[in-house]
């Protein structure tokens, strides 16, 4: 008789799959896994204690670092809370602004995971095509607020900078040339029988285990529970547009994959409609007292962002800080459920399951 | 070159066969210096970038900056290793690899043993290769060298059977297994290569060759997104660049095997193209095979490991085994040369 034992086995924090410094113990039994145990928090920076002592102006920052493959949507949570607060007005062309590059940063984030999730599992160019057709997303950010990656570009009341010459018309161009970008996407991939035989049917779950862990964004809706916040509770101008939500079918990888690729359209659908309707000129800041003070009170603000629901809870005791800051993070959440869907898989599934959940670290620790 | 083999063996005959030796190992070093070089290029073009081209002119010296870093580099052997096994593993993985070298036909008098049983020796010896693998991740005493290492001996085991029958309705149709001997059966037009008769077996033969060198798609005792580098995870500086070298090598093989079992070798695709020397067109062909498995890099996402199983057993094997009933009924039915 062998003996047989089972294998321990430390994955991340680094490894390349991990998306970042996540660390997860398996136990294999052979390939197959009998217990996962994530282990968290190698990127925890203390980011809701450390804004009691800052001022909402100075708290944006922190929230470009939280979800740093989709800032401006963690942007807008904040200064959305705080304007809820005040009962402030944002103007019209400001609103604009955030909405367009709230769709520019959730199309760019999802060509992120597109990019990655590929590379997961095994194919290297989408990867290439993903990012070099993402810097152009990121260069018409910089064109507007001067940075890259952590944007820091919304003002309570309205945005920092105002559009400069031109560019609506870049974004323009830059939306059409997506459009045929994305048919080559789906040419490349999509329908790969490599990659169908990969996802379709790994990690699945039914809606009501879904909805169980609270998970959101795409993870929900793949399994056919049409929830999204901007058509649910339209924040923002989101009301004003046509656009559709995905939804899949039987919540395996593929119909996370299929929905992610989906809401990418769906994106640049918004994004032209709004770029039309763009106003000549007004404003990018509204009328805000020079010291930012929220009424004494409580509230709890969530939008959607590319990973799910992003949430800000903050309890004001009419100061210029926050007295209690708090982020409902949709990777935190949605991470939950890989323990329960990593059972009986094999190590190569680990990774498609966990790059199908799509996960920032810097949000998960935050 | 053949008459060595029957003369009595003289001192120089020993010096010049050392010569030819080294003479194919400096051709087969030359080969994984711009293999390597040449892949990181055509993946590079399909992937909007440049590729290496700042060192050297146009990036030449990459490959040679590179091999000198390894060498440059400090020796690790881990704490815990098995460290006879660890020293040999390399070593173990590399000859074989480059003794598959003398039985390649390059011309018709340009080859180094003219073996008979010529393709049962190349897969004999590959095999050993497997072992090398298999210990170089079992002596790392790493969890996850050790599971690249299992999965390459239950992928290139699997995959040798599909490789092996796929060429057995060559075997049948030349009555041989002389490389030689295959290659100048397939003399004439291109539409007497193997390849076009014999259009499973070459299928199944390019698949199962993929696989045998643990290439993308079939890449998975190296997957880098679940086994960080597999069962070469604990290897650095030379001994690490030895395994490196025996996978180019064995798609310097592959590629030349390929070549001669199915695309006619030497042999020009027209009578009339036959002034251009036998090796021009070895060389030619032999580039389209290694281009062909370079693009698929770039191309294809990676198998898992049952389905890599069952593509071996439950598609390629049958496959090849139809081809061999499907090559004896048209032997039968039109004579040799049918199919």
């Amino acid at each position: 008789m062998i003996r047989t034992e089972e294998l321990l086995l430390n994955v991340g924090p680094q490894h390349p799959s991990t998306h970042g410094v996540f660390r997860i113990i398996v136990k294999l039994d052979g390939e197959i896994i009998t217990e996962a145990t994530p282990v968290m928090g190698y990127l925890h920076r203390g980011t809701e204690k450390l804004a009691e002592n800052l001022n909402f102006t100075q708290i944006i920052p922190y929230t470009d670092r939280m979800d740093y493959v989709s800032a401006m949507t963690n942007n807008y949570v904040l200064v959305h809370a705080v304007e809820k607060m005040m009962g402030l007005e944002v103007p019209e062309r400001a609103e604009f602004l955030r909405l367009i590059v709230m769709e520019l940063q959730r199309v760019a984030s999802h060509m992120v995971w597109w990019g990655t999730y590929l590379l997961d599992i095994g194919a290297l160019s989408p990867f290439l095509y993903a990012f070099s057709d993402r810097e152009r997303i990121l260069q018409l950010f910089n064109e507007l607020c001067g940075a890259r990656l952590t944007y820091n570009y919304m003002r309570v009341g309205g945005v920092k900078w105002d559009a400069p010459e031109g560019w609506i018309d870049r974004v323009k161009q830059f939306v059409r040339d997506m459009k045929t970008k994305l048919l080559e996407y789906d040419d490349l991939a999509s329908g790969n029988e490599i990659l169908l035989s990969r996802i379709k049917g790994v990690g699945t779950y039914d809606a009501q285990t879904a909805i169980d862990y609270g998970l959101s964004g795409a993870n929900l809706r793949s399994t056919g529970v049409k929830w999204d916040l901007r058509k649910n509770e339209p924040y923002s101008l989101y009301s004003r547009f046509e656009f559709d939500v995905p939804v899949g079918k039987n919540g395996d990888c593929y119909d996370r994959y299929l929905v992610r690729m989906e809401e990418m359209r769906q994106s640049l659908r918004i994004l032209e409609q709004a770029l039309e309707q763009f106003p000549e000129g007004g404003e990018t800041m509204g009328k805000v007292p020079r010291v930012i003070r929220p009424p004494v009170g409580e509230i709890y603000v969530r939008i959607e962002s590319p990973r799910g629901e992003i949430g800000c809870y903050i309890v004001s005791k009419g100061k210029a800080e926050p007295f209690r800051l708090k982020f409902r993070r949709p990777s935190f959440v949605n991470l939950q459920i890989l323990p329960k869907l990593l059972v009986g898989e094999s190590m190569t599934n680990l990774v498609t399951i966990l790059g199908g959940i799509d996960i920032v670290l810097g949000e998960v620790d935050c | 070159m053949q008459k060595f083999w029957n003369d009595p063996v003289t001192w120089g005959h020993a010096g010049l066969y050392l010569l030819g030796a080294i003479a194919v190992l400096a051709v087969v070093i030359v080969f994984v210096t711009y293999a390597i070089y040449f892949e990181r290029k055509v993946i590079g073009w399909m992937q909007y970038r440049r590729g290496p081209n700042r060192t050297g002119p146009l990036g030449l010296l990459q490959t040679v900056a590179d091999v000198a870093k390894l060498l440059m580099k400090e020796d690790t052997i881990p704490a815990k290793a098995d460290k006879a096994l660890f020293i040999l593993a390399p070593v173990l993985a590399f000859v074989p690899s480059f003794l598959v070298l003398a039985i390649i036909p390059y011309g018709l008098n340009l080859q180094f043993a003219d073996l008979n049983v010529g393709f049962l020796y190349y897969v004999a010896l590959s095999g050993i290769t497997t072992i090398a693998i298999v210990l170089g991740g079992w002596s790392s005493n790493n969890k996850y060298a050790l599971l690249g290492g299992m999965r390459s001996a239950a992928q290139m085991i699997s995959y040798e059977v599909p490789l092996v029958m796929s060429v057995v309705g060559i075997a049948m149709m030349t009555e041989s297994l002389n490389l030689r001997e295959i290659v100048i059966y397939q003399e004439g037009w291109f539409w007497h290569w193997n390849f076009l008769p014999q259009i499973v077996g070459f299928a199944v033969f390019v698949v199962a060759a993929i696989s045998e060198l643990n290439r993308t798609p079939f890449d998975l005792p190296e997957a880098e997104s679940e086994l960080v580098a597999g069962y070469h995870v604990e290897y650095s500086g030379f001994r690490f660049a030895f395994f490196m070298l025996t996978e180019y090598i064995y798609v310097y093989a592959i590629a030349c095997l390929a070549t001669i079992l199915f695309l006619g070798g030497w042999n020009a695709p027209a009578p009339q193209l036959d002034f251009i020397p036998g090796l021009v067109w070895f060389a030619l062909k032999f580039a389209c095979i290694v281009f062909f498995l370079f693009w698929i890099r770039a191309t294809l996402p990676r198998l898992r490991i049952d389905q890599l199983m069952g593509l071996a057993w439950k598609v390629l094997l049958p496959l090849a085994i139809l081809n061999i009933f499907l090559t004896a009924v048209g032997i039968e039915w039109w004579g040799k040369g049918g199919g």
